[in-house]
């Protein structure tokens, strides 16, 4: 808190109530602009940005302006557009709020020395902003989905009654479509069947060879990783092409096993990269001490060394598991109708009838992903934790 | 007593089903375009014919789109999966050409109409082609947001090329076919002439010349299900598509939408028979389709969706939407009102020319 205070506060006039009134003014440029007048927006964007730089400042304390700031804003906007009005209101007022304390108490330099230019702070902040826009670019589409999948309409559009946050405009319906219609429910149970299989058999295969490569004697390491990561690399249209005139040959095209074998392939290159990279934090005295003390190499495997690149296995086979789960194009050539997967109905749905019922599996898959992708992490930690490598 | 009758019928039916499944697949494959038309499919055919033929599975495969290409490659894997594939006339013009699909006697393959006439009367001159069994008349045509068109709302398909009037933006099929026909006949080209015009170079130039007009405002598609969702959003005040999907997007989807029914363009969409099939696959299909194209089985499908069934017997059965109760009747392309002014699309010219055109016509969207 003595900090703060001793702080200089930076003149008002000259700094905090122009810069506040210019971002005033980038808010009045985009509403300016969808209600037709880009100019006129920009002029009351800076004369409100100004005004409220003025009245926070001087007569209002750091919580109680913010708080008054997002009020009326939001009232402003109500009376200007009702419940969209009002949320519009609502961030504009908490930003330009949080904008103008965060300039007046000097917080914008905290991240930077205190002997930095002003040149230097403002690309700091900058840089700041810039990382956050490419945060939202990465982010939107999702963003965008996750409301449209709640949809009371079969289409694809943010209907009014839904901008106006009118309960009637949104519905589960799509998600009870999902768990209720027979082509789904046959994707969703296609794809569980095949996906653990393809993962078993990937991190078994892909372990076995990480552990295989990683042994100083084999000849020819590199060529043969080389040919084991290629599904990675080489285009997946190729490799889908190929396996369909293969398998079509041996009678595997169309069937349980065929798909099996070709997500398989796919997932493998994930296990051995990733059982790879465990392995270099691997004590091999250790496989040869079990040796020495009478184990044959089968139980040390399982016993030892299994333990220890455990998490470098789960997260291959997360990896492989989406891969499998998440994959369209090797399916669609090797699969037939009866091995139809959550990707391929959900790409024949957005081809032949748009329904928001493909957003809300969407919804449903981008969360799997996440909880996968959160235990690859956590488990990431933990075997840096366990092998020393970090303190937390 | 009411009972064992009952049992009796059923280990009857269920006796005579196994007789029969002694030498046909207890599975089958049948490939359909999705969404509102293939669950038509399923609820008019398949799911009587199961009820029919208890243990057997019937798998849908929405490949229709690219059924041709699929059928070909199939077909050079030496591994076909498919049974019965649902493409348009024009699809099965070529499938049987390449020698993909099977030919067929009408008369032996396909049931009478209820009346007694022969299958081959009773379709008549829709049997575009030896390996085609046809389903139902479709048409391409336009529809408008009832709310974007002011006062006055278009009843001729030159509002397509009239941008003063009603501005905005248009879709259009990503294809030439119809769309150089349109564009002749609103340049002044009558419709009997359409093909003589497009034949020539001078012909296309202007076909091209026309649509050059609208260029900048118009959103191509290339599935059925696009136009209904850019109408649904407004991102569009007018574009075509087929008569069916339409028609949900209207009574079903209950969006501010209407029909424009003028220049709309026939076409057919039928069932095509995998050349090669073996032997007791093909007696399941075969028994399939006699049971899928009867009289009444064409006209209950039209309960499900508004295109008008193929069989001339079939059209005095076709009765209300199963769902919402309306008469299917007056929403049919077929119906006097809305077959005012109708285009006849040809066939054997397109056969000829389509390749040559399609090519022209990437060219000219690329410019």
């Amino acid at each position: 808190m003595a900090l703060v205070e001793t702080r200089t506060h930076p003149d008002l006039m000259r700094f905090t109530m122009p810069v506040t009134a210019l971002a005033g003014g980038v808010f009045g440029f985009v509403l300016g602009s969808s209600f037709g007048s880009a100019t006129l927006g920009v002029l009351a964007g800076l004369a409100v940005g100004a005004v409220t730089a003025f009245v926070l400042q001087s007569f209002l304390q750091r919580k109680q302006g913010r708080l008054a700031a997002a009020i009326v804003f939001a009232l402003a906007g109500f009376l200007i557009a009702g419940a969209k009005g009002a949320v519009g209101g609502l961030i504009g007022g908490l930003v330009l709020g949080w904008l103008v304390y965060w300039l007046d108490s000097g917080r914008y330099r905290e991240g930077v020395p205190t002997y930095a230019t002003p040149g230097q702070v403002l690309w700091h902040n900058s840089f700041l902003f810039i990382c956050g826009l490419i945060f939202f670019f990465l982010i939107a589409p999702i963003m965008v989905i996750i409301p449209l999948s709640f949809n009371a309409e079969n289409f694809f559009t943010f209907t009014p009654k839904m901008l106006a946050f009118d309960p009637e405009g949104y519905s589960l319906k799509h998600y009870r479509d999902f768990f209720s219609n027979p082509d789904w429910q046959q994707a969703l149970k296609n794809s569980v069947r095949i996906a653990p299989a393809a993962t078993l058999l990937s991190v078994s295969l892909g372990t076995l060879a990480a552990i295989g490569l990683s042994q100083s004697h084999v000849p020819f390491r590199r060529a043969i990783m080389a040919v084991l990561i290629s599904p990675m690399i080489v285009p997946l249209i190729i490799s889908a092409a190929g396996m369909y005139f293969f398998y079509s040959r041996l009678g595997l095209q169309g069937t349980y096993v065929g798909v099996v074998l070709a997500h398989a392939a796919l997932g493998i290159p994930f296990v051995i990269i990733t059982v790879t990279a465990t392995l270099v934090g691997f004590d091999k005295s250790l496989t040869r001490a079990a040796a020495n003390m009478g184990a044959d190499p089968v139980t040390t495997f399982f016993r030892v060394q299994m333990p220890l690149i455990l998490p470098g296995v789960i997260s291959g086979g997360l990896f492989a598991f989406i891969t499998s789960f998440d994959e369209v194009v090797v399916v669609l050539f090797v699969g037939s109708a009866g091995q139809k997967t959550l990707p391929w109905q959900m790409f024949i749905g957005l081809r032949e009838q748009i329904s928001p019922t493909i957003l809300a599996v969407a919804t449903i898959l981008v969360v799997i992903s996440i909880a996968l992708l959160t235990t690859v992490e956590l488990l990431r930690r933990r075997s840096e934790r366990l092998r020393g490598m970090s303190p937390g | 007593m009411k009972t064992k009758t009952i049992l009796m019928t059923a280990t009857a039916v269920v006796l005579a089903g196994a007789a029969s499944a002694e030498e046909m697949a207890d599975s089958m494959t049948l490939v359909s375009w999705g969404g509102a038309y293939q669950a038509s499919q399923v609820n008019a055919y398949s799911e009587p014919y199961k009820a029919l033929n208890p243990g057997l599975e019937v798998i849908w495969d929405e490949s229709s789109n690219e059924a041709v290409a699929k059928l070909r490659a199939m077909n050079e894997a030496g591994n076909v999966t498919w049974d019965l594939v649902d493409v348009v006339a024009s699809d099965a013009i070529r499938l049987c050409d390449e020698g993909l699909a099977m030919e067929f006697d009408p008369d032996e393959l396909l049931a009478e109409g209820d009346d007694g006439t022969p299958a081959s009367e009773d379709f008549g001159d829709l049997i575009v082609s030896d390996c085609f069994i046809p389903q139902i008349v479709y048409s391409t045509t336009f529809g408008y947001r009832t709310d974007m068109v002011g006062d006055t709302p278009p009843t001729d398909v030159c509002a397509v090329f009239d941008t003063e009037t009603y501005p905005g933006k248009r879709s259009l099929e990503k294809r030439p076919i119809n769309n150089m026909e349109w564009a002749l006949i609103c340049d002044g080209v009558s419709d009997e002439e359409v093909y003589d015009v497009l034949e020539t170079e001078e012909g296309q130039a202007r076909a091209f010349a026309k649509l050059d007009t609208i260029k900048d405002d118009v959103i191509w598609w290339s599935a059925g299900a696009d136009t209904p969702q850019l109408l649904a959003d407004g991102e569009v005040v007018m574009g075509s598509t087929y008569n069916g999907r339409l028609f949900s997007v209207i009574e079903e989807q209950k969006q501010p939408v209407a029909m424009l029914w003028d220049a709309q363009v026939f076409d057919l969409d039928g069932w095509i028979i995998p050349a090669g099939l073996p032997a007791d696959r093909l007696a399941r299909v075969k028994d399939f389709v006699k049971f899928a194209t009867d009289t009444q089985r064409l006209a209950d499908q039209a309960k499900y969706i508004s295109y008008g069934p193929a069989r001339q017997s079939s059209a005095p059965l076709v009765g209300k939407h199963a769902e919402l109760g309306i008469e299917m009747a007056p929403h049919m392309p077929t119906d006097p009102n809305n077959a005012k002014h109708t285009f006849l699309y040809n066939y054997e010219w397109w056969a000829d020319y389509r390749d040559d055109l399609d090519a022209k016509f990437q060219a000219w969207l690329a410019q």
